[in-house]
């Protein structure tokens, strides 16, 4: 990608069709493709790890246990009790970004929640999701939402359109959250390495001075491998507030 | 674990927590009022108030815009709406940093 003395960062984001002939005339693109490999994990992971149904977990029903049981007391702490209905939700909303950002970091591999249409897409799911929660749990009520309680009614057009614009700006801060999280992990990776194959055209001494970017690099995966499950979290758990604020209303 | 015996006193439970504690094995207490635990670095609290601020005025212009273009007014509901944007950014940095009501929301 770093041919010559150009640092090409952006080109990793891209996207191209797979499967041949076929999967060009349907548009079938890497990132399809990793939503599929993504989903069939999850689902041969939790098939898979708890088929054994042991009383003492193996590793991969344990991998199994760990995150239902993480993803299920975040909603029970987060939403209260009626945050049992919205489990299945946020916990495929959490492994399908989960494993898009690690799967993400595998060479050769396509990470899917680095194009801002995918996570926009999910954060506008999650608000549409909790608006239509919050009217059918409170109808017209909802829309108090909007004008706290005990303000001034001469200042209501102000309030309110503030109110309407810090709404309607989660989903945004939402998916620009992990979208530029991800942009940024991947484009580090990629100037550092080219900075690694520069130094190899530069002779010896570059082959020495290659291994300080290597390095960084090194740490740098130990950096994203954390940032991908932080953000898998946060997309997760800022769901489960705004699930809480529809469901308890302030 | 310690080697010397019966060192400080009080129950088991409590000489097993501290036991515990020194060698790593529980955190230390948390600060109440955090959710999740991981304590937010400065780095981190800053990339999300700059998300918060600029997603509000991202909104707040493309309202601004559209009802520009709707009402055929072009520059004085966006320039409205840019001020507003910027209240309702602030709004989401109190929300997320002012202090807490009563649960762990925001």
């Amino acid at each position: 990608m770093a041919a010559g003395h150009t640092i090409d960062a952006l080109g990793q984001f891209e996207l191209h069709s797979v499967l041949g002939p076929v999967g060009a005339s349907v548009g079938f693109s890497e990132s399809t493709f990793m939503m599929v490999v993504s989903s069939a994990l999850t689902l041969i992971l939790l098939g898979v790890g708890m088929s054994a149904k042991a009383v003492v977990p193996g590793r991969l029903q344990a991998l199994a246990e760990m995150l239902y049981d993480f993803v299920y007391k975040m909603c029970i702490e987060q939403i209260g009790e009626e945050g049992k209905k919205f489990f299945p939700f946020i916990f495929t909303l959490f492994m399908f970004i989960l494993l898009g950002n690690l799967l993400g970091l595998l060479p050769f591999s396509f990470t899917y929640t680095s194009h801002i249409a995918v996570t926009f897409s999910l954060a506008a799911l999650v608000i549409v999701l909790v608006t239509a929660v919050a009217l059918a749990i409170h109808g017209w009520h909802f829309f108090s939402y909007f004008f706290p309680a005990g303000a001034p009614i001469a200042l209501s057009p102000l309030i309110v359109t503030v109110e309407i614009i810090s709404y309607l700006s989660r989903p945004v801060s939402l998916s620009i959250r992990l979208f530029a999280n991800m942009v940024a992990g991947h484009v580090m990776f990629e100037v550092f390495a080219s900075f690694i194959v520069m130094m190899a055209g530069a002779g010896v001494v570059g082959y020495l001075g290659g291994i300080g970017p290597l390095a960084l690099n090194v740490i740098l995966m130990g950096f994203e491998l954390l940032v991908a499950c932080l953000q898998a979290y946060v997309f997760a758990v800022l769901t489960c507030i705004y699930l809480h604020d529809a469901v308890h209303l302030h | 674990m310690s080697g010397k015996k019966g060192g400080s006193g009080g129950s088991f439970e409590e000489r097993l927590t501290t036991a515990r504690r020194k060698r790593g094995l529980d955190a230390p207490p948390k600060k109440p009022g955090q959710p999740g635990g991981d304590g937010p670095s400065m780095m981190g609290i800053g990339l999300r108030v700059g998300v918060e601020l600029v997603s509000a005025l991202a909104v707040a212009v493309a309202i601004g815009w559209g009802l520009d273009s709707f009402f055929h007014t072009r520059p004085f509901l966006l320039i409205l709406f840019v001020l507003l944007g910027g209240a309702a950014g602030l709004l989401n940095v109190w929300r997320l940093l002012g202090p807490k009501p009563n649960k762990p929301a925001k």
